[in-house]
């Protein structure tokens, strides 16, 4: 006997996904899903965001990690929530851990949440955690050549940022060609290039999200 | 990279859609994998058979029919299989093009038999 069955197979993690997204309306939570390879710089964009916003913002961080707590203790060190999710192998975060680390956290005393998610350029694309958007950092040091090679990562961001600019002289990264296979990838991507590390570019990301999060007790 | 993950998903969602049949065996799923979904299409089904060693899947063939990545100008208004992931049209090098196939990952159809065929006690 056949049975028919059309089922995205993912269902049961989008359906929780959803759940938390509307958790974050009703909080009115500005929640970002920070994406990256292991070493593109996530959390150091995180310790240079939250010290720029941490007087405007309540904010608060998850912190995904196959294993660990090193990531959530450097970010506890700025004074502000941060809940670290260990997945112990899992190479994403997926709704389901998410809500979990949430139960740690006062959802009423914040309104911005970044989740930095696991290591990765290829899987935590496809999990949707109750995210409002994904952003993506990329360092120069990974090669002009993932769009072509991870485009679901490219696909589903909004912002793409491109970290350590600083080293640009010595390295053969070819930026017209990253750039242009990027929006090949995604039309609609927003592009950003910046240095955690001098400060370089650091403005347009940091208005970019003043502009998404709203205020401090608003 | 997390196929067993989708494996586990994919037993969950099969067994729960063989409750109603007691005593079936699961035979032949059906699954739609697109290009860009991700997955890789070997290791699901090497996960899958790791997985499901008992139960109503334990000889259950995973039929994987990939979709390649389709995209619709909205320029010239037709539609494209892509070989590679750069949305821009073919034909008349558009780039306001829409994704309609590629993302899949969806389970479309099982087969079951009858489990106690030839047996009289359950209905």
């Amino acid at each position: 006997m056949e049975i028919k069955v059309v089922k995205n197979i993912l269902e049961a993690n989008e359906v929780i996904a959803s759940q938390n997204r509307t958790l974050f309306a009703e909080k009115g939570i500005y929640v970002l899903n920070l994406m990256g390879s292991p070493g593109a710089g996530k959390t150091t964009l995180l310790e240079k965001t939250i010290e720029h916003l941490k007087d405007r913002n309540r904010i608060a961080v998850i912190e995904g990690d196959i294993a660990s707590s090193r990531d959530a203790e450097r970010i506890a060190d700025h004074a502000i929530p941060a809940v670290q999710i260990n997945t112990g192998g899992a190479c994403h975060l997926d709704g389901n851990m998410v809500r979990g680390g949430l139960k740690e956290l006062n959802l009423d005393q914040i309104d911005l949440l970044i989740v930095e998610n696991v290591g990765n350029l290829v899987c935590p694309a496809e999990f949707k955690i109750g995210e409002n958007d994904k952003v993506m950092i990329i360092s120069v040091t990974e090669g002009d050549d993932k769009p072509e090679k991870y485009p679901l990562m490219f696909q589903v961001s909004t912002v793409l940022l491109l970290n350590k600019i600083d080293l640009l002289p010595y390295l053969d990264f070819d930026m017209e060609k990253f750039q242009g296979d990027a929006l090949k990838v995604n039309p609609k991507l927003e592009i950003m290039t910046l240095s955690c590390k001098t400060g370089e570019g650091l403005d347009s990301w940091l208005s970019w999200i003043k502009e998404k999060a709203g205020t401090k007790g608003s | 990279m997390h196929e067993f993950g989708i494996a586990q998903s994919l037993l969950e969602i099969v067994e729960q859609e063989a409750l109603p049949y007691r005593g079936a065996r699961v035979t032949r799923i059906k699954l739609l994998i697109g290009k860009l979904s991700g997955v890789m299409p070997d290791a699901l089904r090497f996960a899958f058979d790791a997985l499901s060693t008992g139960g109503i899947t334990k000889e259950a063939f995973l039929e994987i029919e990939e979709v390649p990545l389709r995209i619709k100008c909205s320029q010239c208004g037709k539609i494209c299989i892509l070989d590679d992931p750069f949305l821009i049209c073919p034909l008349c090098k558009g780039t306001d093009v829409e994704m309609i196939a590629g993302r899949e990952l969806e389970i479309r159809e099982m087969v079951i038999e009858d489990g106690n065929q030839g047996s009289q006690e359950h209905p």
